[in-house]
């Protein structure tokens, strides 16, 4: 019978790269925030690993660790993962302190072991922000994100109403404006990384979007105030204009966003009155 | 082992489809539907299980026409569903382009690229809606790409000779689905829609034999609880991840579909699965997850490997003469973009000569060295910057100077739940959406098609097709009190304890892996009778040792991660087998589904119309003592294309 590329993968040869030579593995201390639930206290537990593939991605150094934990009866650790390609968001770790780790435009799951030295100690801790909760261990509650969503995130159109797709004609600067803009993919880093937690970016990013395009026109204005109003209460903080945001950012969303919200709702305001 | 056995049965199953000329048949059927009353529609309540782009479409277009409705998923928020992670593009039959396409070829294109193994009256529908899908995408703000003069721009893609494939950069399913996200956290924030977000349905309800409910376990508290509503859809995405290594993202699962098939619902074509051909290959024990490389790139890219088995040259030192670029020389006229499930094969089978390349040698070259003398250098990164990036940064390697490393990977689940005309499952009330049901792509599907059938089911299909069951029939209010649902909870919370006290040494990851592994080399891009006899033996030996020897650490009151993998293992553990009982079934080769025995003596598929024209579906045999199966089959008649060979030379 055939062979089948997983023959090898279930043997486990380290690295197979025809064009490298064998590359040696690394051993790592991993410091990694444990917390039951989110009323219990959390602390950092130490974790050795000697076996670390450099072709390993940061998350599948992770599994590793929690096969290992499982095979020994503890609890394996609780983190936010799924697409594992950098486009839903969910993964979300703050990486000897910053979120995401130190590569610019690269979400968690994207970061491969090659780029960690041999020996090296490594700080995982969850995003850190008041309006984020952690719920266990590195896995925190983002759905304030979905609130503001559900504020005004959207523009009306009710399925079987629109008109011909070309009837409008969106120059195609525009629309690359736009699309830069709702390349968001709602992960939470730019609160995270930013000392007053504000979720400016992240707002400024659907505002733009919205506002950028013809369709988004009709609630130009009641879209700001309501999002703006939500982000309050959700307890997130003002932004300062550090910028921590946009390099913390994976999808390289511009801190330019931030102005264009509040001329948005600079805007909005004067009109509402 | 015991030899598996199938009874077919006659088929009762009813299709409902519409009579009379193939345009017309959506228009006349919707008409013969029956209506709710607007006044009514909100004492109905709809529970839709799953956010994808099939679930979140049909959630606020039902929620929109005044319906009551709850929406469950398993990510922390709607916008992660899988859907997200498409790129390409998605389909649709404007002939923005004016080069000839219209509703009739993409019909064609649909009906053919299914290998004549889909319902013509389903795939008809798909084509004409699938226009109304890209006004409604645009009315909610979906960035698609446009041309200069702002029109919207297309692209040919999976081998269609004519452009009518949308896109939104890289990020087409992405763009699509937050676009369908924020019309469902409208009609949250307006309080139409209940949202429960990480929240995994655990089984189905089914009272004197209509669907009426769910019972989902609260992922981060544990708690098991009962919905009760008036119907319940499933828009829970497919399930490629039984291979363990695939394109999907991790949480995509069968659980949903597979309780309701426990619970009486047939599955259908189980065994037709679609290996995509352009993935970055497995790099070690550790992988994860498959990572898609686009099909896009196989515009500019020459796929090729060494003429020679023991070629220990780097790529740049083979000399052309000594390159064997096998697409085009197999498929002339569709060369390297050759159909998915076709170049897919070509690549097994020259790795299986022993001519594949890199360590493994379980990977093909993806070359653009010929693409950057004839563009530039910079062309090519214009055109596909992200993806070689992308590249660099999983492997290590700069496909600018270095030709890529690529290998098949699976990527889609034709299969699925068994649906009628309306979408409507073998249990009544229960409907079936997106990529989790059977309906539309036959045995194998084409690209950026699924983005369209998701949206079509969910924005254009459910609205109408909904009322044959509210409207057409006469059922009255359960509550989550009724005894039923007590009884349901309480299977669920045993088959739970079952797993946590299994007390066993391996994690459900490891079995999960060793099941991918056997799925892969038997049930994968090449079977053949005694391969899944064997397969189908090995899975329930190792299923039975799954109950015996699985490990999860941990609480089940709490968020519990090992703990929800190990409900899903379970799952693929029955599926798995009933997927080789069908590609056994199954004696002849068609579109995902290639077997050994029927090939053509140039190795290509050699379908068998005269016994095989048919959908199989699947029922679980209640009377038996372990778990066995009967099969219905759904003859498919071809009244509008004549029965072809598929070929693409
Ligand atoms: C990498 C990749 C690229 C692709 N590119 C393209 C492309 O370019 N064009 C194209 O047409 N198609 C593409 N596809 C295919 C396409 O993306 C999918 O088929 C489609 O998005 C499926 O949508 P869906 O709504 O049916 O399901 P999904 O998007 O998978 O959504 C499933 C939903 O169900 C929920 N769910 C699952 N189980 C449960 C449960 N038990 N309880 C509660 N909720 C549950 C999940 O939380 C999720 O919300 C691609 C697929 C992959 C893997
Ligand atoms: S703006 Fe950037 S950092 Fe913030 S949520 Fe969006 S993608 Fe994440
Ligand atoms: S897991 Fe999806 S972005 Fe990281």
């Amino acid at each position: 019978m055939s062979s089948s590329h997983d023959t090898h993968a279930a043997h486990g040869a380290a690295s197979t790269h025809g064009a490298h030579a064998e590359k040696k593995s690394l051993r790592l201390t991993l410091h990694v925030w444990r917390q039951r639930d989110p009323n219990a206290e959390g602390k950092f537990a130490t974790y050795k690993l000697d076996d670390v593939s450099p072709d390993m991605s940061f998350l599948e150094m992770l599994d590793v660790l929690n096969e290992r934990l499982i095979a020994g009866g503890e609890e394996a650790i609780a983190f936010d993962h799924d697409c594992r390609e950098g486009i839903c968001g969910a993964c979300s770790l703050t990486i000897n302190g910053q979120p995401h780790g130190f590569e610019r435009e690269t979400t968690t799951c994207q970061i491969h072991m090659r780029r960690f030295e041999d020996g090296q100690t490594i700080y995982i801790e969850p995003f850190r922000a008041n309006a984020f909760p952690v719920v266990k261990d590195l896995v925190v509650d983002r759905s304030a994100f979905d609130r503001i969503i559900a504020a005004g995130g959207f523009i009306t159109a009710r399925a079987g109403s629109a008109p011909d797709a070309n009837a409008l004609p969106i120059p195609q600067v525009a629309a690359d404006a736009a699309m830069d803009a709702a390349a968001c993919i709602g992960c939470g880093a730019c609160v995270a990384s930013c000392k007053n937690a504000s979720a400016m970016l992240f707002v400024s990013a659907k505002v733009s979007h919205l506002a950028l395009l013809p369709q988004g026109q009709a609630e130009r204005n009641s879209r700001v105030l309501a999002m703006v109003e939500q982000m309050d209460k959700e307890g997130f903080g003002n932004c300062t204009n550090e910028s921590e945001c946009e390099a913390a950012c994976p999808k390289g969303i511009s801190v330019s966003n931030i102005a264009r919200l509040n001329r948005e709702y600079l805007r909005a305001l004067a009109s509402s009155d | 082992m015991s030899t598996p056995t199938a009874t077919a049965t006659n088929s009762k199953l009813d299709s409902k489809c519409p009579s009379g000329p193939l345009a017309d048949r959506w228009e006349k059927h919707r008409f013969d539907l029956k209506l709710v009353n607007p006044a009514n529609r909100r004492k109905f309540h709809v529970l839709v299980v799953g956010t994808g782009l099939a679930g979140a479409s049909a959630a606020s277009s039902l929620a929109e026409l005044g319906y009551s409705v709850s929406a469950f998923c398993i990510q922390d928020s709607p916008r992660r569903a899988h859907s997200i992670a498409a790129q390409g593009g998605i389909n649709a039959a404007k002939n923005y382009q004016n080069d000839g396409d219209s509703v009739h070829r993409l019909f064609y294109d649909t009906i053919k690229g299914g290998d004549f193994r889909a319902r013509e009256s389903n795939v008809h529908r798909l084509a004409e809606v699938s226009v109304n899908i890209i006004d409604q995408c645009v009315a909610l703000g979906v960035p698609f790409a446009r041309e200069y003069g702002g029109l919207l721009a297309n692209r040919s893609f999976g081998g269609a000779q004519v452009s009518r494939t949308f896109y939104a950069r890289g990020q087409t399913g992405q763009q699509l689905l937050l676009g369908a996200y924020s019309g469902l956290m409208r009609q949250v924030g307006e309080g139409k829609v209940k949202l429960y977000a990480r929240h995994e349905m655990l089984d189905l309800v089914v009272i004197d034999g209509i669907a009426r409910g769910i019972v989902c376990r609260n992922l981060i508290t544990g708690e098991i609880k009962s919905y009760a509503g008036d119907a319940v859809l499933l828009c829970t995405g497919g399930y490629g991840n039984v291979f363990y290594l695939s394109t999907n993202a991790k949480a995509c699962n069968v659980t949903a579909a597979w309780r309701a098939h426990k619970r009486g619902a047939l599955f259908a074509n189980p065994c037709y699965t679609q290996i995509h051909p352009t993935c970055i290959p497995v790099s070690g024990s550790h992988q994860s997850k498959l990572t898609l490389m686009s099909e896009s790139l196989r515009n500019d890219g020459r796929v090729w490997v060494p003429k020679a088995g023991d070629e220990s040259r780097s790529p740049d030192q083979v000399p052309d003469e000594e390159r064997d670029y096998y697409l085009e020389r197999k498929y002339p006229s569709f060369g390297n973009l050759s159909p998915r499930d076709i170049s897919s094969r070509a690549a097994k089978q020259v790795c299986d000569e022993g001519r594949g390349v890199g360590g493994s040698k379980m990977s093909v070259y993806l070359d653009f060295r010929d693409a950057i003398v004839r563009d530039g250098v910079d062309a090519i990164r214009a055109r596909y910057g992200n993806l070689f990036q992308m590249y660099e940064r999983i492997t290590g390697e700069d496909p600018y100077r270095v030709p890529m490393r690529i290998y098949p990977a699976v990527h889609y689940t034709m299969g699925g739940v068994w649906v009628d005309y309306n979408l409507e499952s073998t249990i009544p009330g229960l409907f079936v959406l997106g990529e989790a049901n059977f309906s539309d792509h036959g045995a194998n599907r084409l690209g950026a098609s699924a983005l369209m059938q998701g949206l079509a089911d969910g924005y254009f299909v459910i609205p109408y097709t909904i009322a044959s069951h509210l409207a057409g029939r006469k059922f009255g209010k359960v509550t989550a009190e009724h005894a039923e649902f007590r009884r349901v909870e309480q299977e669920v919370r045993e088959r739970i304890e079952r797993l946590k006290n299994a007390s066993g040494k391996r994690s459900p990851d490891s079995f999960h892996r060793e099941l991918g592994l056997l799925m892969w080399d038997k049930c994968g891009m090449a079977r053949n009778a005694g391969g899944l006899r064997q397969a189908i033996g090995r899975v329930r030996e190792l299923r039975e040792q799954y109950w015996q020897d699985v490990k999860i650490p941990g609480d089940a009151a709490n968020l519990n991660n090992a703990l929800e993998h190990a409900g899903r293992v379970a799952d693929f553990f029955e599926l798995a087998e009933l997927m080789c009982m069908d590609a056994l079934d199954r004696n002849e080769s068609c579109g995902g589904h290639f077997r050994e025995e029927f090939q053509t003596p140039d190795g290509e598929a050699k379908r068998d119309d005269a016994n095989y024209c048919y959908a199989g579906a699947w029922e679980v045999d209640a009377s038996a003592s372990s778990l066995a199966w009967k099969l219905h089959k759904e003859p498919l008649v071809f009244e509008n294309v004549k029965l072809a060979e598929r070929s693409y030379k």
